[in-house]
């Protein structure tokens, strides 16, 4: 199979040269130095690897490189805009809702997931999306108010 | 000086190395197309006997007494801290930052922490048992206060003024009467600081904190929630390969047979065998997997035990323990006499499974070496115990070893040890290069050690009036941490037993404070349903230290105690219980749905007492974490083996505390500010499984007695 040779990350264009049955997780990191995106257990299970494709949450660790090219690709590196934290980012300091932090990124970006496809989510239903993602250190009640605050944040603005 | 406690159960640091490298030539496979050409020497070799035993020598190694071993000050008044201590999640950099803030009166933000570097930073044990707030703490606070005196005297020097007329503010000192003030930086011009750290120099107390005791943020929050802070994994030396270690079929096993030649072909990949020990490294991740994947490996394998026969097992192999007293045994008066006096007995057996810590980023490790000087990161709690090990197993002088610990994604102490780190090493030896190693979650798994699986037998004698009056205590393989009872029981025999464990084992977050608690508080509420009295008024009864009767009586008075009646779908429970100067007590509600045999832990209310507070919302997300940690260990959590194999490796099959799981959680935070600060990331955890137990039994009349207590639901 030829290499995939290009990938659209976080709004840019980046050449490279990578076999397509890699998995997505380790062409960022390893290729593209984007390490914001965690391995935490190489099936699916643990939610560090979360990115967006096409706005969509996927684990990249199970994503294969040949499924995300031409599509678009958001990783937590993307959310930080000239130097303004992304109102999620905002709330998980707010919140204090991490501890050792690994598993933060994927979290992020799972909530991202969620409040743009549901902006004013329930807490039944943050606890719904945000199912897959672990959080070892604990912090998930936290990490529910900070999706309730930066939903709150939002009301009305798109993220 | 601080005395060093050494607590029996930390089997990881008695435990032989895991590695006995060779490190001779023949042991070599040279790269054939890929043009790495492996250089090593054979002096580094011969440099050396084995030093053995580097992981025992350094306890109790006293710390250094000059001000600029920990403290340092910029001529641009930057303030650079440096503690051997390490960050995985406990919050330190950032409370150690407060303690230092407060002492010498500078804002948070001029204040740097160097954490386990050990070229950089004072010799440290290690950052575990719940020291760095009672201890380093402590030791920073004398450290900033030594270097605050220091700087009024260098002021008062220079401007031929009273010391007693000038006042340290915001990184200055300040001469309020002629309104001249100098920084920090400008008195100091980078030197470095020679006094001698003085044991009683003035610090503030609790009281007039303005900085300590309050809850500040994260000082390096940014640099998590926008994916920037490097950890070990995302670390990329320049012209670095990929490291993976070939694992045995089983523990213990032991090679026999090995065909590497598929693998050597691949391109630019490093073999290495060395004893045991085969493993890769490779221009990719990628393709070391193949590597590994395309070693042909035959592995000799010794039947073992099983986790069906554990508890079996555990009380036919119990060595002998020295010494009944101390830490691991207590006797007070006579049991049979204690239990004369008694009108009713009771027995019981706990037993607590072996269970992973599972911290969400693996051990890993990134490795070089340069001019016989080896630089490691590794994500470990013991950097210089680490370069012990390093040191020991390359047959090198400690100072030609250097490791670094970035801030980790978590240990509950499981990461005593430097494994990847002497894998990274040893592949980075043999390759010439920087080599990155990061374990899978099947390693981390199966190749990590594991919180110690226990049995605890209890015998005890009650009066009609529920007084306790004989108390036995048994305790095989878990542990000895917080085996004594807080409760006033005239006659007492209690005893921690060593036994020979099938898996590796080592600490892990209280150690056996967690198994000891289970046994104890659901043996407590055992006798108070024997002698038909309320959970918490049969505690009170037999309890004086004031300490543990305030947590017992915040908790039920915040959680409502007695104010609800079970039913048979809804129960409540409370355990109380001490351990490494702070007190804990939880009430839990629990849910039960009695179709499907579904426990839910519905609400759980912990008071917490741990001296004075350094960082109130710190704190509470500690306990916090702590009360969902147990949950996993209290309800479902268990490791599963068979001759030498994990059969659950993985977090599909090792089902970890997840959103769904999560109860109300309220914390009581009881601040004693005529206490020393205690540490707080350990003892939390240790009420929540017992009081659970309790409140499945209120609900149930079904006593539960081992943890997990439901894996498969409640049966029955």
């Amino acid at each position: 199979m030829s290499k995939v040779t290009e990938l659209y990350v976080n709004g840019s264009r980046h050449r490279l040269a990578a076999e397509p049955e890699r998995s997505l997780l380790s062409v960022l990191r390893e290729e593209l130095n984007l390490t914001g995106s965690k391995y935490g257990c190489g099936e699916g299970q643990c939610g560090a690897c979360t990115v967006l494709l096409d706005g969509r949450p996927v684990r990249s660790c199970i994503t294969l490189l040949s499924a995300a090219a031409g599509k678009q690709i958001t990783t937590i590196e993307g959310l930080e805009k000239n130097g303004r934290l992304h109102p999620l980012q905002q709330a998980f300091l707010d919140a204090d809702a991490l501890q050792c932090g690994y598993c933060t990124p994927g979290m992020i970006i799972s909530a991202l997931g969620l409040l743009r496809k549901n902006p004013n989510p329930s807490e039944q239903e943050i606890i719904q999306a945000m199912e897959g993602n672990i959080c070892r250190c604990g912090t998930y009640p936290r990490i529910v108010a900070a999706i309730r605050q930066a939903a709150k944040a939002q009301k009305g603005g798109a993220l | 000086m601080t005395e060093i406690i050494y607590e029996p159960e930390r089997y990881e640091l008695e435990a032989a190395p895991v590695y006995h490298f060779e490190l001779a030539r023949r042991d070599f496979f040279k790269v054939l197309g890929g043009g790495i050409v492996v250089i090593f020497t054979l002096k580094d070799v011969l440099a050396q006997q084995e030093s053995g035993g580097g992981r025992q020598r350094d306890f109790g190694r006293a710390m250094p007494q000059e001000i600029g071993a920990w403290l340092h000050i910029g001529e641009d008044s930057v303030v650079t801290v440096y503690t051997g201590k390490v960050e995985v999640g406990q919050n330190i950099r950032t409370s150690l930052t407060q303690v230092v803030a407060e002492e010498l009166h500078v804002p948070l933000t001029a204040i740097r922490l160097v954490m386990g570097d050990t070229e950089l930073t004072p010799f440290d044990m290690g950052t575990f048992g719940s020291r760095t707030t009672p201890v380093m703490a402590t030791q920073l606070r004398r450290v900033a206060a030594t270097a605050r005196e220091l700087l009024l005297d260098l002021a008062a020097e220079q401007w031929k003024e009273d010391r007693a007329s000038l006042v340290v503010s915001e990184g200055k000192i300040v001469h309020p009467a002629t309104k001249r003030s100098l920084s920090f930086g400008q008195l100091t011009r980078g030197q470095k600081l020679m006094k001698t750290i003085s044991g009683n120099v003035a610090t503030t107390p609790a009281d007039q904190w303005r900085v300590a005791g309050k809850s500040v943020p994260k000082v390096d929050g940014r640099v998590f929630v926008t994916g920037k802070h490097q950890f070990t994994p995302d670390i990329k030396l320049p012209g670095m390969l990929y490291g993976k270690v070939l694992r045995p079929a089983a523990f213990g096993a032991t090679l026999a047979s090995l065909d590497t030649q598929a693998a050597e072909n691949l391109p630019g990949v490093v073999v290495v065998r060395d004893g045991n020990f085969v493993g890769v490294a490779a221009p990719s991740e990628h393709l070391a997997a193949r590597a590994i994947a395309a070693i042909k490996a035959e592995w000799k394998t010794t039947p073992q035990p099983s986790s069906k026969e554990l508890f079996d097992y555990l009380k036919k192999n119990a060595v002998e323990t020295q010494g009944a007293e101390g830490r691991s045994g207590f006797t007070r008066g006579s049991i049979t006499e204690g239990l004369a006096a008694a009108q009713h007995k009771l027995e019981g057996t706990y037993t607590v499974a072996y269970i992973a810590h599972a911290p969400l980023e693996p051990r890993a490790a990134v490795a070089e070496w340069r001019d016989d000087r080896l630089t490691v990161w590794t994500g470990t709690q013991r950097p210089f115990g680490v370069r012990s090990e390093l040191a020991t197993a390359f047959r090198i002088p400690e100072e030609r070893v250097r490791v670094i610990m970035p801030d980790t994604g978590s240990g509950y102490g499981g990461k005593h040890t430097g494994e990847a780190a002497l894998e990274a090493a040893r592949l980075a030896k043999a390759a010439g290069k920087p080599v990155k190693l990061v374990w899978t979650r099947e390693e981390e798994f199966t190749w990590a050690y594991f919180r110690p699986a226990g049995v605890i037998e209890i015998a005890s004698g009650v009066q009609n009036d529920g007084t306790i009056t004989a108390w036995e205590f048994h305790n095989y393989n878990s542990g000895a941490a917080a085996i004594r009872t807080l409760y006033d029981i005239p006659h007492q025999r209690i005893q921690f037993h060593a036994a020979r464990s099938p898996l590796r084992q080592g600490s892990y977050r209280a150690l056996a404070a967690t198994a000891n608690h289970f046994a104890r508080e659901t043996h407590m509420d055992e006798l108070a349903a024997l002698v038909k009295m309320d959970p918490l008024e049969f505690r009170l009864k037999n309890l004086k230290d004031e300490r543990l009767r305030a947590v017992l009586e915040a908790a039920a008075k915040a959680f409502g105690w007695g104010k609800r009646k079970a039913s048979s779908d809804r129960g409540f429970g409370i355990a109380g219980g001490f351990e490494k100067g702070s007190y804990v007590a939880s009430c839990a509600e629990v849910a039960l749905d009695r179709k499907s045999g579904q426990v839910r832990i519905t609400r759980v209310v912990t008071a917490f007492e741990c001296g004075a507070i350094i960082n109130p919302d710190g704190l509470k997300n500690q306990i916090e974490g702590a009360i969902v940690q147990g949950i996993g260990g209290a309800l479902f959590e268990a490791i599963e083996f068979e001759d030498g194999k994990i059969l659950n490796p993985r977090f599909s099959r090792y089902r970890v505390p997840r959103f769904s799981d999560l109860p109300l959680l309220e914390t009581i935070l009881l601040d004693r500010k005529d206490l020393p600060s205690a540490g707080a990331g350990e003892t939390p955890i240790v009420c929540l499984a017992p009081a659970v137990g309790n409140a499945i039994f209120n609900a149930t009349g079904v006593r539960l007695r081992s943890l997990p207590m439901v894996p498969n639901g409640l049966q029955a």
